[in-house]
């Protein structure tokens, strides 16, 4: 039988002692974690390896000797031996190897029986690693990466059965458990001294740890600053109908909100809890710092080299193309579009409405030109928070500016529902049917000659809704990876585009502040 | 180090290393002939030829930096994703088997399979139109099944080595898992 020993490379240049790890139960092998050095008081290695067991769960004992024999050092092989009578085990290994050298000596004692190898040769450990080559029992010698192994450990691999068979699986799930046993090792000042991975020394940059010190009291800063805010948001007057509806829909209002919920989330002076939380507040962090970053650079190109002026030139000029070109629309529909003789009143009356709307429209654009200059400059500067605020800003007033596009709309959509209607009921009328309020369907009704005599109304509808299609404002911000998402803040339409155009020839009006975790009435 | 004449299903010489580590660990490499000089001489001379005349034509000298950004970007895609150097087959009785690639750009695949996943490695036949196609490929165990295949995984896939280079193989491996399973 093949005994496997999963070595850890940090421990080949440890120091003598005694070699502390795991028995594979099921399979013939060993997990060695760490080595505790020479000297030692047996009864202190004892407790000190139940209270790690106690800890983690994991089941440890001390499974052999490891020998490095530094210059001078010579004849330990009694004393090794003696060790085996202090641990009593089934099986006591006793690795070992030479300075300089690149063999290891492996030996496995029984508790009644010596057994005796060869020195094994070396191979290149590409996965696997150096093997050694034993008359009655062969023994494999695995190095792994301890810190490897635990970082693998941060997206485990979901098992279905609850004990999994897998010798590797096992072997991981016993380095990453053991956790408690890596919190000592040789340079702490404890009774014991221990090699493993954290022993090569921790990275750590000076940067890293002036940071975190001046995080505490930033942190503090920080959550002082949103109280106050919050507390100005949460004034009485704000919260008055009409500015509360406004301001759920406004997605300047929402991407503030948004972002008050991130910094409080990183301002809270609680540690991260798992991994995936501290995941998530990096993310943030991050996103927030890019977000700054990318409106700065906004900014940066925005007041230089006179570009406010030029899209305010551009502004005014803009606007007016536009309401020309809805002008003549309109005086086309009031004609005779695309040949159809349509209802000559309902025409004048809609088409002097809503070219009176454009007149006002246009009047207070060229009202407000001188100050568009300065309404940029001042808008430009909301970027330095960044560059979701200074778009969503951009969103709204555009969506303020079209609103009168919209009031067309409206009032299209709802002659058009009434019109289809009255058409459907007059279908029912000739195929002789009848809309049952009581039981909301269609049942078959026999009418008298005089009921079935058309009516002489003439059913022409303009409709100008020649479709203004609603604003859709997409607006994504989730991680790339999916376990450390945010919550994405998507304002997704409630219909598709399916859906809109079947509501636009129905005739249902389409809002289109609502999005898709609104309810509906 | 044995070295016999081997080659693959299209008749190209290719050469198997099998070394012996230990009773129970092999290590088999099968490498494929590298890139020709001549051919890919060839192929950028034409390249380059084609560009020139449309060059010729159009009198438009992108033509012809283009052709030559194109000539070496497809050069090194080549050489890092499609051209494998060599393949090789580590098994090690009672641990698992390791399959790797090595690309012609010094880049390397490397799997490694558990034993306790490892039902059997067989050798498949395929047929493809006019051939039949010998393959040493990996059966997968199935957990839920305890005589089920979960699924195959192919050998060699790049090299292709014919039946005698695979039964070599096969027999090495069948010695292996045979004793250490």
């Amino acid at each position: 039988m093949v005994l496997k020993i999963f070595f850890p490379q940090c421990c080949n240049r440890a120091d003598s002692g005694l070699l502390v790890g795991r028995w594979v139960s099921g399979h013939d092998s060993a997990v060695v974690l760490a080595v505790i050095h020479y000297p030692f008081i047996p009864g202190q290695v004892k407790q000190y390896i139940q209270q790690v067991q106690a800890q983690s769960g994991v089941e440890l004992s001390v499974l052999g000797s490891w020998s490095l024999p530094k210059d001078g050092q010579e004849g330990m092989e009694s004393f090794l031996k003696d060790l085996s009578t202090i641990f009593p085990q089934e099986r006591w290994l006793q690795i070992s190897r030479e300075f300089g050298k690149t063999g290891f000596t492996c030996e496995v004692l029984g508790r009644d029986q010596v057994c005796k190898k060869n020195s094994g040769k070396t191979l290149p450990p590409e996965e696997g690693g150096d093997e050694e080559q034993e008359d009655e029992e062969k023994v494999i010698f695995v190095h792994y990466e301890q810190r490897k192994v635990m970082l693998s450990q941060l997206h485990p691999i979901q098992v279905q059965d609850s004990e999994s068979h897998s010798e590797l699986r096992q072997m991981f799930g016993t380095v990453a458990r053991s956790q408690p046993l890596f919190f000592m090792d040789k340079y702490d000042d404890g009774p014991l001294k221990s090699t493993h991975w954290q022993s090569e020394g921790r990275e750590a940059s000076i940067i890293v740890e002036l940071l975190k010190q001046a995080s505490a009291p930033l942190c503090v800063l920080l959550s002082w600053l949103l109280a106050v805010w919050t507390w100005i948001c949460n004034v009485r007057i704000f919260t008055v109908f009409p500015l509360r509806f406004l301001a759920s829909k406004l997605s300047t209002c929402i991407q503030l909100s948004y972002r008050t919920e991130h910094l409080r989330t990183l301002s809270s002076p609680k540690a991260a809890a798992t991994h995936v939380d501290f995941m998530r507040k990096a993310n943030i962090l991050v996103s927030v710092l890019v977000d700054v970053a990318l409106g700065v650079a906004l900014m940066w190109w925005l007041y230089r080299d006179d570009h406010i002026p030029m899209l305010a030139d551009a502004l005014v000029p803009a606007a007016d193309r536009v309401a020309q070109q809805l002008e003549e629309l309109l005086q086309w529909l009031m004609g005779a579009p695309a040949g159809l003789k349509m209802n000559r009143a309902l025409d004048q009356v809609l088409g002097r409405f809503f070219l009176y709307h454009i007149h006002l429209w246009i009047s207070y654009i060229h009202l407000m030109s001188p100050f568009i200059q300065g309404i940029l400059w001042y808008g430009g500067l909301s970027a330095c928070l960044g560059l979701t605020f200074a778009l969503s800003l951009l969103s709204d007033m555009v969506a303020l500016l079209t609103f009168h596009i919209y009031c067309f709309y409206v009032y299209g959509a709802r002659l058009y529902c009434l019109k289809i209607y009255g058409l459907s009921s007059l279908w029912r009328l000739f195929r002789g049917k009848k809309w049952n309020v009581l039981r909301q369907r269609v049942d078959s009704c026999s009418y008298d000659l005089d009921q079935v005599t058309p009516p002489t109304k003439h059913n022409s509808c303009l409709s100008p809704h020649a479709a203004v299609p609603p604003q859709i404002n997409p607006l994504k911000c989730g991680a790339v990876v999916q376990t450390y998402r945010t919550p994405t803040y998507s304002c997704y339409p409630r219909d598709s585009w399916a859906a809109l155009v079947k509501k636009l020839f129905v005739g249902e009006l389409i809002y289109p502040w609502r999005h898709k975790t609104t309810k509906s009435d | 180090m044995e070295d016999e004449s081997f080659c693959n299903i299209s008749g190209k010489p290719i050469s198997l290393d099998c070394q012996s580590h230990s009773s129970f660990c092999r290590e088999f490499t099968v490498s494929t002939p590298k890139i020709s000089i001549g051919k890919v001489m060839v192929y950028t001379c034409s390249v380059w030829l084609f560009a020139y005349t449309v060059f010729f034509f159009t009198q438009n000298t992108a033509v012809l930096s283009s052709a030559i950004l194109i000539t070496l970007v497809g050069m090194m895609l080549h050489i890092h994703f499609v051209k494998v150097d060599h393949e090789s087959l580590l098994v090690i009785g009672s641990l698992g088997i390791q399959v790797s690639s090595s690309y012609a750009s010094g880049r390397e695949v490397t799997t490694f399979i558990e034993m306790s996943k490892i039902k059997d490695i067989v050798i498949n036949e395929a047929v493809y139109l006019h051939q039949i196609i010998y393959y040493l490929c990996v059966l997968l165990r199935d957990p839920s099944e305890p005589h089920g295949v979960s699924s195959v995984v192919t050998l060699f896939q790049s090299s292709k080595p014919r039946l005698n280079c695979l039964v070599k193989i096969y027999k090495s491996c069948q010695e292996i898992l045979s004793t250490c399973k």
